[in-house]
């Protein structure tokens, strides 16, 4: 299960993010920290997962920005790290070459893209194209 | 496409957003917002009615500002009134605003309520999506209440579209998830089950997730689901990778889809129709087949999804751990892994054979790959695969490669991260405990862990290897040789002169024969240390010092000159001081047939479960001890709640460690009274998990008997004895009356009431326990106005309960004159796990005729409760591990009782245990746990009743770790309800 998914960039400042299980606001923050902090200190050579608390992360980075998602010992690493790179897809077609600037200026955007295909991890790109206001 | 700057033109909202981003400083920033909330405020108070555009765009706005980070306090009504728009970009922007900045007005949750109410019904699939989306994301509990019920009724309407199926799907999952409460089970449960079957694959996908969630709680209701999954999957996996259209991640066919399903599926056990399990099987067959072909694509796209099947695949087969020719398949899938050159397979692939180690049936497969294993634990850079690298080498461990793992371990401890040395240290200790095949390689290998890595060893470890020193006279004399020689090294660690103390002080004497390593030698070389240490350690010194003057007399006068030093006998610290005075006093004035008993070796420790283990279970958490335990991935935990039936422990070849360790299949012997009265302080160190901090701070009582032999009687049963000696012999007393079973019933769970009453006499009890010691205060009241003559209460231990229990009775004066009361007080203490209660017998002449009276007195075992608080996870990991049919007793049995939770309540706490809330996930059950106080021994206790109030019916479930325990205690409160 996704408990959490933050886009951060290397400055730690978060860009985007959204929970899936309740955490106080001033524990985000605390968190948002810890996370970009260990994601920062890992190299290449290092594989994509890291064991935190009683949850797993699992990042990619994209330039500047990582992409982290929080997830309980149920779910499938591999899966959801290739839909992190799914996602990223999706938005790059949404703005044509997407960059920190656009998650940060469209943050509006991002978060209903985000809020509206969370759940089905599947269809991004499909419901984009859904949608109305392409018409 | 349309990006919110062009799409539509929201040029005055293009042009804020440029000039913010313009802005120079944080000032600039803050005037030009400032600037523009006035605008937009006199905008929305102004006469004139804004178009829908407008007030989209100044929404929009609002929204930018707060997404920057400041307090929006207005707009909320204008973003309401967006909802009731007509057209997609004003609805869908009041629904963004309405999402992000809820806030709990009630005025404005009404509105809010009434337009979502009116999209859900409004038939246009796109503002339904809107509207589901909404609630989901909100998700609140109002939100909840408000339209729980009308969801699953759009979910599985037939004449809604699919996107809207959809979103109805996940939004009643996010809205179960938030209050499970809240959403109704009912006859669209079945329905939702055939969405597996949908044409549109979102649907589906959003099914999965659904129906994962719920059939959790009520596996019953979603069977049907477990063939509609297999055929899904089976046309999904056997599809050709472009037939799937919009769904196909570079040329593999719905991965994320089929991952899911396969999770699914691991809620289940595997199907039993023979069809649905071969078309099942195949499907697994054909997943590890694609992973051998050629790949479709060069792109790390195309591995990673496939992978990401493959892996989910592995976890099914893990599962269902029933497919011994699928597991070694994976076995040898998971082998090729770990040399693959990407990290992230590696560290999958060393996960996964972690879980099918533990398989009997691929075992030895996992076995295979030790070298990689090792490879990896020394050449890997990342510290989290090797540390999977060090789990699987804990789990492949065996009698066969114990050596040769427990070596590698150990080399790689000297160089190994400092956060995951002491999680190394446990599991060294515990393999090379567990498969020790000469135990001087095992005191070896414990004292190789304290050389490399003293400060990781923890007190559990150096507990553990003088327990097994003591217990096996065979490695004695090698373990002094070796911690002799381990002490000479110039700098040698605490925990080393601890261990040495400790074994030189009970066995020098084996190597004292040998002139290197001489008693002089051996006392010079451990007080060379002495100084260098902390308090705790000296105190455990000046321990050793008194056991040499007893095993080497020569060495006495030495000995004593250093107690009889300043720095010892006025020694800042009490306890160093205290036991320097008394060991000197000792040794000058008690004959040397007294010292040579005083200070005799000690005895050998009653078994009990390794503290290690313990200690490692309790790092890792329940669950995570991976092949410690049972290993495989448990599913959900709502299995073991689910059916409660003791499953006889499989035998396979990594069975439980407990097991191995020879601790499970014999309940451990129970000490007897004699070495449990000595009060052997090491032997309650060890009990409790690092209860007591360490040897040093000992209470003052105990300190002495540490050094005590055996006492011949516990001396609680010495101040027991004269009681009994007064008391006539059980031949004596007349059976017990009639009613006493049912006077008993009355208190157990109470204490305090009226035992017994008839038109001469009230027998009163009052009384109170603590751990296993009790105080009973019984009142016998004289109901007639005539004195009772030769007044004598008594009581009686019938058959073994002498051993058992020790009651020290006060006498009463023989007279009790009419109307008066006496009380006579008795202090109880258990010694160990009985069955039977004492017998009160009471005699008096009444009017000259003699009076007997026999009860039974109100002391039942669960007295000596002591209710324990646990968390659900811990209360099921030990309600496994009492798994053995004979550790469980159960009864059912109908209420004599009107069924009053709150009364069951107060019986359950009456007798003991705690009561767990939120354990048993249905709420109208108990569940409690406690442990059994005795001196001997303790008894964990685990109990769930489950009340039946349609059919009157309870069903009471209770394990401990001891046989008739179980049984006694299902007995006694069977009868309560």
């Amino acid at each position: 299960m996704i408990k959490f998914f933050l886009m951060v960039n290397k400055q730690g400042q978060t860009r985007l993010s959204k929970y899936y299980e309740h955490v106080d606001i001033n524990k985000r923050t605390l968190l948002e920290t810890e996370v970009i902090k260990s994601c920062l200190s890992r190299s290449n050579e290092q594989c994509s997962f890291i064991e935190y608390k009683d949850f797993k992360l699992i990042y990619r980075q994209y330039a500047a920005l990582f992409i982290v998602v929080g997830v309980n010992d149920t779910e499938n690493e591999m899966a959801i790290y290739e839909f992190i790179h799914n996602f990223v897809e999706v938005l790059d077609e949404y703005f044509s070459r997407v960059s920190e600037l656009d998650v940060s200026f469209f943050n509006t955007v991002f978060h209903s893209t985000w809020q509206m295909h969370s759940g089905p991890y599947q269809v991004l790109v499909l419901a984009l194209e859904d949608d109305p206001t392409s018409v | 496409m349309p990006a919110v700057s062009k799409g539509d033109g929201m040029r005055g909202l293009a042009v804020f957003i440029s000039d913010i981003r313009n802005c120079k400083s944080k000032e600039a920033e803050i005037k030009r917002i400032n600037k523009e909330l006035a605008n937009i405020r006199s905008k929305f108070k102004g006469d004139k009615a804004l178009d829908g555009y407008s007030k989209k765009k100044y929404v929009c706005k609002l929204l930018f500002i707060f997404l920057l980070g400041h307090d929006i306090d207005f707009g909320h009504m204008e973003a309401v009134n967006l909802l009731s728009s007509n057209k997609y970009t004003e609805k869908q922007i009041g629904y963004l605003f309405i999402s992000v900045l809820v806030n709990s007005n009630s005025e404005l949750i009404r509105l809010i309520n009434n337009a979502i109410k009116n999209d859900l019904a409004s038939r246009n699939p796109t503002f339904m999506c809107l509207a589901l989306h909404c609630i989901a994301n909100v998700g609140s509990r109002e939100m909840g209440e408000a339209f729980a019920a009308d969801i699953p009724r759009i979910l599985v309407a037939g004449d809604s579209m699919d996107s809207v199926k959809q979103s109805a799907a996940l939004c009643l999952l996010r809205l179960y998830k938030a209050s499970p409460d809240l959403v109704p089970m009912g006859e669209w449960t079945a329905r939702v089950v055939h969405l597996l079957n949908d044409q549109h694959m979102g649907v589906v996908t959003a099914a999965v997730s659904l129906i994962t969630c719920l059939c959790k709680k009520n596996p019953d209701d979603f069977k049907t689901c477990v063939s509609l999954a297999v055929s899904r999957l089976s046309r999904i996996v056997s599809s050709a990778s472009t037939d799937l259209q919009d769904y196909t991640y570079y040329f593999v066919p719905a991965p994320w889809l089929s991952v899911k399903l396969l999770r699914l599926l691991q809620c289940y056990p595997p199907p039993e129709d023979a069809a649905v399990k071969g078309r099942l099987v195949e499907c697994l067959e054909t997943v590890l087949n694609k992973a051998q072909e050629p790949p479709k694509s060069k792109k790390v796209q195309h591995s990673n999804a496939k992978n990401a099947i493959l892996f989910e695949t592995i976890s099914l087969i893990i599962h269902y751990d029933s497919e011994p020719n699928l597991l070694v398949r994976a076995c040898n899938q998971l082998g090729q892994f770990l040399q693959h050159r990407e990290t992230n397979l590696r560290y999958l692939a060393l996960e996964s054979m972690c879980t099918l180690a533990s398989s009997e049936f691929s075992h030895e497969a996992v076995k295979t790959h030790i070298d990689t294993v090792i490879n990896a634990l020394k050449t890997e850079r990342d510290v989290s695969v090797r540390q999977r690298a060090a789990d699987l080498l804990y789990a492949m461990c065996d009698r066969s490669n114990a050596k040769q793992i427990v070596s590698e371990m150990l080399r790689y401890l000297e160089t190994a991260d400092y956060a995951i040395r002491e999680e190394i240290v446990l599991k060294v200790a515990i393999l090379a405990e567990k498969y020790a095949v000469d135990y001087s390689w095992y005191v070896d290998t414990i004292l190789n862990l304290i050389r490399i890595a003293g400060d990781y060893v923890s007190e559990e470890v150096w507990y553990r290897v003088l327990q097994i020193v003591t217990n096996r006279d065979d490695v004695q004399g090698y373990a002094a040789k070796t911690v002799f020689e381990a002490l000479q090294a110039p700098a040698c660690h605490e925990n080393m002169v601890k261990v040495g103390g400790y074994i030189l002080g009970e066995f020098g004497n084996l190597i004292a024969g040998d002139p290197r390593s001489s008693p002089p030698v051996q006392f010079s070389l451990l007080h060379s240390k002495f100084h260098l240490c902390s308090v705790a350690t000296r105190a455990l010194l000046l321990s050793t010092y008194i056991k040499f003057i007893n095993l080497f007399p020569e060495t006495k006068a030495t000995i004593q000159g250093v107690l009889r030093a300043g720095s010892q006998l006025r020694n800042a610290d009490v306890e160093l001081q205290q036991r320097a005075v008394e060991y000197l006093t000792l040794s000058s004035v008690a004959s040397t047939d007294v010292l040579a008993t005083v200070l005799e070796e000690m005895p050998p420790f009653p078994e009990r479960e390794s503290s290690i283990l313990a200690k490692l279970k309790r790092k890792k958490g329940p669950g995570a001890g991976s092949a410690l335990d049972d290993g495989r991935r448990d599913p959900s935990s709502n299995d073991i709640n689910g059916g409660m039936e003791p499953t006889p422990s499989t035998v396979s070849t990594p069975s439980p460690s407990a097991d191995l360790l020879g601790l499970r299949a014999a309940p451990p012997p129970a000490a007897p009274p004699a070495s449990a009265g000595a009060g052997n302080l090491l032997v309650d160190v060890f009990d409790g998990p690092a209860a007591q901090p360490s040897l040093g701070p000992t209470p003052e009582e105990a300190f002495l008997s540490e050094l005590e032999p055996p006492a011949p009687e516990s001396p609680m049963a010495l101040l027991a004895d004269p009681a009994p000696a007064a008391d006539p012999g059980p031949e004596d007393i007349g059976p017990p009356i009639p009613e006493a079973d049912e006077l008993l019933n009355k208190f157990v769970c109470k204490n305090n009431g009226v035992l017994f009453e008839n038109q001469l006499l009230q027998i009163g009890v009052k009384s109170e326990f603590r751990q296993n010691l009790g105080r009973m205060y019984l009142f016998y009241g004289n109901k007639t106005s005539v004195q009772f003559q030769n007044f004598s209460p008594t009581v009686v231990h019938p058959g073994d309960l002498q051993t058992q229990l020790a009651v020290q009775t006060k006498r009463v004066a023989a007279q009790v004159d009419g109307g008066a009361q006496v009380q006579q007080v008795l202090n109880i203490e258990c010694l160990r796990d009985f069955l039977t209660p004492p017998l009160l017998s009471v005699r008096f002449r009444y009017g000259g005729a003699p009076q007997a009276l026999t009860l039974k007195l109100p002391v039942t075992i669960n007295k000596f409760f002591q209710p324990t608080e646990m968390a659900a996870q811990d209360f099921f990991q030990r309600w496994k591990q009492l798994s053995l049919p004979q550790q469980e007793a159960q009864k059912i049995f109908k209420a004599n009782h009107p069924m009053d939770a709150e009364v069951t309540k107060a019986k359950l706490l009456g007798f003991g245990s705690a009561l767990l809330d939120n354990v048993d996930p249905n709420p109208e059950n108990f569940v409690g746990a406690g442990i059994i106080q005795t001196k001997a021994l303790q008894v964990g206790c685990l109990l769930r009743l489950e009340p039946n109030a349609q059919a009157q019916m309870y069903r009471l479930t209770l394990r401990t770790s001891k046989e008739p325990v179980s049984r006694h205690l299902c007995e006694l409160l069977a009868q309560q309800f």
